[in-house]
């Protein structure tokens, strides 16, 4: 749409070659930026840029462009996903910056979180937590109906809340301590609550939150800020649940 | 050559339970014995590699994502069918059957339809059993939403992801595995070729996409779950990282691709902004449930703001034309009657590629609440993109390309003509014909992994004897090799265009000619203008960094490359199709503005076969015959 006005934008990009390289920050110009470019349609114009000047591209990990998938991951002017209210970066769009404005764009950065390259870092420790205990056990086929055991609409709304979680690890960036207390807090109240994971609730409270210290994320200290960063918008209620749910384990 | 399905005879009811009987199985104590492989880790595939390590097999699992949780069936909003007819209005296996034959427009096979809807029930229990947070009434009963297509409310939801909630399903009953050690799982890798070995598949090539190596894994089968092709149009509802590249390969290696040209435009996406635009955003087809589509009947009214177009002014053209499902007609229907409407010049919004999709009267019936309850997240997504409010104004939908149902070539086992080869999920084409019904693909999905391939792979392998080949073998070498020739092509040309213009002059090339009218000009001219721009591609695309790191230039160079030759496959089948037939539709066969089926030339699938580099392919004819359902033309009048 020819008819909208352009954005000029200096953009400060963190860049590091691979895990071992010390990485350092660049500046870049993002030119001919509408108020339409969703954040990565605009990094992918500057790629473009990049790649016809015979520079190598920013790379940054990015799947379903539809706020979902939870692959998208970037601290914007210090703010993971960029700070919009409930919203990952593919979704934030450019009429929330102004013409001449400077955006400094960084990678996650947490102990388990190491960088593999520019903006991309390795999550496969929030695998690992899953991996712990985030599941019932049940076997492929010889289930009970759906109806069979009836989950009141609270309790059912409530499950849901907590299950949004995209695993895209912003909570961990946004956390001073790099802890995943929310991301694990919530798959541990989604499960304690319906009535399929309450038989292994205390096991898997037990195993997942070994796994979290195993994997080298840190404590919770009521900061808030991973709230403040989920573009699901999951309440720290979650991690409040998981440290009752933690304490009944210890008794049961 | 004829094609044979394998599809057990007899009785429907019966086929699919015979079936299971008559398939040979494999000892639990020698299951262990077997390596599986399965590529992709969306619906199909993790619900497939989870399954199959809890039997015992050892399974090697890979996704290009950095997670296997991300695959592109987690972006799925409105739902997933079953049969289970909890609201008592009708519904029955027997239905679901029907409505999907009918759906398909008859180009589907009846059997492995039968088996779709027969266990679709199992999925529901299971997905619960899993801890998915299906809608719930206040009594705690499941709660169920009607949807384009059908006229009972058989759809099961989890607020506007359900895909998400269904994957996270699959992905921690993978997770599990992964854990127990039945399945080991490789992200960031991208299957680049298949390994055949003396006609049988044997294993995969695929780069580690952190390190740029190649690595070659063997076993004694391999699954492929690698979704669909359209991002062919390059601007559609899929993830960026979603290609034909597997599929491609595997029918280069002899697997054969049928119907191709069968494609799902969704009639309800966000309509593209500007050129710059790297993807268009569904939005949940449930919307139509309480959203009324219209356009102004008046042409000078288009400009104006939709509030204050009377009534009187507004063309609800779906209710008008289709009147006993109203705006909740089929996805082909409804999509070519939007491209009909903005045709005819009173589409709305930029360039005129827009209908509104209208909430007012729901509003007015059931109140704001009740409508943000049940759609809360798509109303703020479609805030987000086109900083409009859908409460106080109607939302602009255009169609987008969104679903394959052509795919590779199975018989009623899900293996392709190559022995030990599986295809599930989207990747193949066997049940939604040539026009998938909404809330179809979850369910389509999760059979296969969960309910359909436990069972048949076991007939395979239990004629097999396990680890014959390993992957030292001189094929895996080869195939590595020919990769790295193929990867030092691309970066050795340094030309002036990358690879993003590319993709988007081919998927401009698609749409205007291969879109959702298709004539034979057009698709004459594409199959002129394709293998030029492919020309050009290898002579001026420009790749920078090396292959030997992390370099998504490379990435996509070789899915574009793949989707520069299986476009033109693509508008072949569309050429040689001479009828229109679901998403199918070709501009010279109409009967006042619908599809014109010609159940006596074209009541078949066509499965090409691929006959070298720039030859032509080899058309093979797998007969349709409806012994259940009626051939008829399908009216949703």
């Amino acid at each position: 749409m020819s008819d909208h006005k352009t954005m000029t934008l200096t953009l400060i990009v963190w860049r590091q070659k691979n895990a071992n390289d010390p990485g350092k920050f660049e500046t870049y110009t993002a030119k001919n930026i509408t108020e339409h470019h969703s954040f990565l349609e605009m990094l992918d114009c500057v790629n473009e840029d990049l790649i016809h000047s015979g520079k190598d591209p920013i790379v940054f990990d990015h799947d379903c462009r539809e706020g979902i998938c939870g692959m998208c991951s970037q601290v914007i002017n210090g703010a993971p996903h960029g700070g919009q209210d409930r919203t990952t970066v593919c979704q934030l769009h450019m009429r929330k910056f102004k013409d001449g404005d400077t955006i400094y764009i960084e990678p996650w950065r947490a102990r388990a979180f190491p960088i593999i390259r520019d903006l991309i870092v390795d999550r496969s420790a929030l695998d690992k937590i899953i991996q712990a205990g985030g599941y019932t056990s049940c076997h492929t086929g010889g289930v009970a109906d759906g109806n069979a055991i009836l989950i009141p609409k609270p309790v059912a709304d409530e499950a849901m809340d907590a299950a949004e979680c995209v695993g895209c690890g912003a909570c961990v960036a946004g956390c001073p301590n790099g802890a995943a207390m929310l991301f694990t807090g919530a798959k541990v109240s989604q499960l304690a609550l319906l009535p399929q994971g309450k038989a292994e609730a205390a096991e898997r409270v037990m195993n997942m939150s070994n796994a979290m210290t195993e994997c080298g994320f840190g404590n919770c200290t009521n900061h808030y800020e991973c709230q403040a960063a989920c573009p699901k918008g999951i309440n720290v209620k979650f991690i409040a649940r998981m440290n009752r749910e933690f304490l009944k384990a210890q008794f049961a | 050559m004829i094609l044979d399905g394998k599809c057990p005879t007899g009785p429907i009811q019966e086929t699919w339970d015979k079936h299971r009987f008559d398939l040979k199985l494999v000892n639990p104590a020698n299951k262990r014995k077997y390596n599986v492989i399965v590529v992709g880790t969306g619906l199909a595939g993790g619900a497939a590699a989870a399954s199959l390590g809890e039997l015992g097999y050892n399974v090697q699992a890979f996704c290009y994502q950095d997670s296997p949780r991300r695959a592109h069936s987690i972006a799925a909003q409105g739902g997933i069918n079953a049969a289970k007819n909890y609201p008592n209005d009708g519904d029955s296996i027997y239905r679901l059957f029907y409505d999907t034959i009918k759906g398909g427009d008859f180009r589907a096979r009846e059997a492995d339809v039968w088996r779709l809807a027969q266990v679709s029930n199992n999925i529901i229990d299971q997905c619960v059993a899993q801890g998915v947070p299906f809608a719930r009434d206040y009594a705690g009963y499941l709660d169920n939403r009607s949807f384009g297509g059908a006229q009972v409310s058989r759809t099961f939801f989890a607020r506007g992801q359900t895909g998400q909630q269904l994957l996270l399903g699959a992905y921690s009953a993978l997770s599990r595995q992964i854990k127990a050690g039945t399945v080991k799982m490789y992200d960031r890798r991208e299957m680049l070729d298949l390994v055949v070995v003396d006609g049988v598949a044997r294993g995969i090539t695929v780069r580690n996409l952190v390190n740029g190596q190649l690595e070659s894994y063997a076993a004694d089968a391999v699954c492929l779950c690698t979704g669909g092709y359209v991002n062919v149009f390059y601007l559609s509802t899929n993830a960026m990282g979603c290609s034909v590249t597997a599929n491609w390969k595997a029918h280069k290696k002899g697997a054969y691709f049928a119907n191709p040209c069968y494609t799902q435009i969704h009639p309800t996406c966000i309509p593209q902004a500007g050129d710059y635009q790297s993807k268009l955003t569904l939005m949940s087809e449930s919307l139509r449930n309480d959203g009324r589509v219209w356009v102004p009947k008046k042409k000078e009214d288009c400009g104006k703001h939709p509030n204050e177009i009377a009534e009187d002014d507004r063309d609800y053209y779906l209710e008008r034309k289709y009147p006993s499902y109203g705006n909740l007609a089929p996805r082909d229907i409804a999509s070519r009657a939007a491209k009909e409407q903005c045709d005819d010049g009173r589409g709305v919004g930029p360039g005129g590629r827009g209908v509104y999709l209208d909430f007012a009267d729901s509003i007015k019936r059931l109140g704001e609440d009740t409508i943000r309850e049940r759609y809360g997240n798509l109303f703020e997504m479609y805030e987000k993109i086109t900083d409009e409010n859908g409460y106080k104004r109607p939302m602009r939908m255009y169609p987008a390309p969104h679903y394959a149902m052509g795919g590779l070539w199975v018989d009623y086992n899900l293996m392709s003509n190559i022995p030990g080869l599986f295809v599930l999920g989207e990747a193949n084409f066997s049940v939604h014909g040539a026009n998938r019904l909404g809330a179809s693909a979850l369910m389509q999905g999760l059979a296969d992994g969960y309910f359909v391939i436990p069972y048949t792979i076991g007939g395979y392998l239990a004629t097999v004897k396990p680890g014959q080949v390993k992957a030292d073998h001189a094929e895996f070498k080869k195939s590595v090799e020919d990769v790295t020739a193929e990867q030092n092509k691309y970066l050795s040309i340094n030309g002036k265009k990358t690879v993003f213009e590319f993709m988007r002059e081919l998927g401009g090339l698609m749409w205007e000619n291969c879109g959702m009218a298709r004539t034979k000009e057009s698709l004459e001219t594409n199959l002129k203008k394709i293998p030029a721009l492919r020309e050009e591609f290898w002579k001026n695309v420009k790749v920078t960094g090396s292959g030997a790191e992390l370099n998504q230039q490379l990435e996509n160079a070789g899915r574009t490359a793949d989707f520069l030759e299986f476009s033109e496959l693509l508008c072949r089948d569309a050429l040689h199709r001479n009828e229109s037939c679901g998403g199918h539709f070709r501009v010279e066969y109409q009967d006042a503005g619908e599809a014109q089926r010609d159940d006596v030339n074209y009541c078949y699938v066509g499965a090409w076969e691929y006959k070298g580099d720039n030859k032509e392919p080899e058309l093979h004819k797998e007969p349709l015959k409806f012994d259940n359902v009626h051939l008829a033309v399908r009216s949703y009048k």
